[in-house]
């Protein structure tokens, strides 16, 4: 399994860079599928299919479909094109790219002083372990998500509602 | 030959049985055009194509001609790319989702214990297909038809994910064969019958067909999202669709109509005829159901299904609880 984690972990990583330097906003969006499918495979190859199965339905296939939606409801141009290869010169990306860097070699520094033995692999983690997980010690943590996700739920509604005051009542 | 050893037989067999499969589903899908046609005829009181060769048997094989023959056209205005991407997204991924379906005890692809996710995650990529499709044409009809295909996605793939975990919830395991195993007694569908209401619902959405086809309705988009495709990009659509519709059946036969399960007749028959079964009734709802407007349809799954599988799978976990010996 250790091949096909570092293959996915690379997909992921180069899609990902990808994604940050794409012209075309749909073709930006795409690279980030492709990289949330190979965060999936990583979980599949670290013997978490349930959590990987999950990334997939939920990022790639709802998520990101409302994503590409709102993008392509944009029109986007040629004029968009321009404004995005003016934005990639090199007095712009130059200082955030030295930043990350920063923080990429504190990462690297602080894996390498961890445990090295430590090997790509893993018992395979059924849903129903996850699942006894989530209700028994976290159980506190999967609640307190429910009523945040329930709160946004009832904003989302009243701010959609008062938004829209010209569509018509439901007639039937 | 030494090589021969039962290890590689192992995986031969395993091979075999995967292409079989495959090729099975893709010419079930193919046949499906015609057969479905014959069908409506039939119902509609009309002949339906019945020239070519007995009784039309052979229309599958004109079709088939006059489609990889035409000329396979990029329009100039359309991204090249995702216009040939989005047709492979869209049968591949609906091909690859039959792997989780166990035919017969011994017949099958995969055996996973997340079986049924695999078949959301599936049903989540083939999304793209439309989507890309319309949206790479670069013709204001499919980007509508693509627009439309995404607002029914985002309401039917949550009824459709919770009209089924009051199966998972009975049979304890996402696994197909579980699942199957499951139902030696009763199947699924008494106890479930709002779930199996439900999940015929999205599955009839997952495939874009009749009443769920605005995202390609004739008479308003003159075809929606697939209408710059020809030659075989079209044709990997229109085939992609009664794949999806074999895949749904199939679905719906492992999980609420006991699979292979039955007396008499061996397992692959039982499984053969109820997906027939459900093959036809899908053909019977194109054939006598009108086409809602796509804003009823939308609100329809949000105010009809989904709370109606959210209460369904609350008493299903209410009686399962109530029933379970106490304790355990």
């Amino acid at each position: 399994m250790e091949v096909a984690f570092y293959l996915s972990g690379l997909v992921a990583v180069l899609a990902t860079l990808r994604v940050v330097t794409s012209i075309n906003p749909i073709h930006a969006l795409l690279y980030l599928i492709v990289s949330l499918i190979a965060v999936a495979m990583v979980f599949f190859a670290l013997g978490a299919p349930f959590a990987g199965a999950l990334e997939v339905i939920i990022y790639a296939g709802a998520i990101m479909v409302l994503f590409v939606f709102v993008v392509m409801m944009l029109n986007l141009d040629e004029g968009v094109a321009a404004q995005e290869r003016a934005w990639f010169k090199p007095r712009i990306w130059l200082g955030p790219a030295v930043l990350s860097a920063i923080l990429l070699l504190v990462l690297v520094a602080t894996l390498w002083r961890g445990d090295i033995g430590l090997v790509i692999e893993g018992e395979t983690l059924t849903a129903k372990a996850v699942g006894t997980a989530l209700f028994g010690p976290w159980l506190i943590v999967v609640e307190l998500a429910a009523m945040l996700l329930l709160a946004a739920l009832v904003t989302a509604s009243h701010v959609g509602r008062s938004q829209s005051p010209d569509t018509r009542g439901d007639e039937s | 030959m030494s090589w021969l050893t039962p290890m590689v037989m192992e995986v031969l067999i395993a091979m075999s049985q995967a292409l079989v499969i495959l090729l099975g589903a893709l010419l079930l899908g193919a046949v499906m055009t015609v057969v479905e046609r014959r069908l409506l005829g039939l119902w509609q009181d009309r002949y339906g194509p019945n020239r070519v060769g007995p009784f039309g048997s052979l229309q599958l094989v004109a079709d088939m001609i006059k489609i990889l023959f035409k000329e396979d056209w990029i329009p100039p205005f359309a991204d090249r790319a995702l216009f040939v991407l989005a047709p492979v997204i869209g049968m591949a991924s609906l091909l690859l989702a039959f792997m989780i379906i166990p035919l017969t005890p011994n017949w099958g692809v995969a055996d996973w214990h997340i079986g049924l996710l695999f078949f959301f995650a599936m049903a989540g990529i083939n999304v793209y297909a439309v989507l890309l499709g319309g949206w790479s044409s670069g013709n204001k009809y499919a980007l509508l038809g693509a627009m439309r295909a995404t607002a029914q996605t985002l309401s039917y793939e949550v009824f459709m994910g919770l009209s089924l975990m009051g199966v998972v919830a009975l049979a304890g395991s996402f696994n197909m064969r579980d699942i199957v195993a499951a139902q030696q007694g009763l199947w699924f569908i008494v106890p479930q019958f709002f779930g199996f209401c439900t999940f015929l619902i999205a599955g009839v959405a997952v495939t874009h067909r009749h009443p769920f086809d605005q995202p390609e309705a004739e008479q308003e988009l003159a075809d929606g999202y697939h209408i710059e495709y020809a030659g075989m990009k079209f044709g990997m659509f229109f085939i992609g669709e009664y794949i999806g519709m074999v895949l749904v059946s199939a679905l719906i036969v492992t999980l609420f109509f006991g699979g292979w399960l039955g007396p008499w007749l061996p397992p692959f028959v039982w499984f053969a005829l109820k997906t027939a079964a459900l093959l036809v009734l899908f053909v019977l709802l194109r054939a006598s159901l009108p086409r809602p407007r796509y804003d009823r349809m939308m609100s329809f799954g949000w105010r009809v299904c989904l709370p109606l599988t959210l209460i369904n799978l609350l008493v299903t976990g209410a009686a399962i609880l109530l029933l379970a010996p106490a304790g355990t």
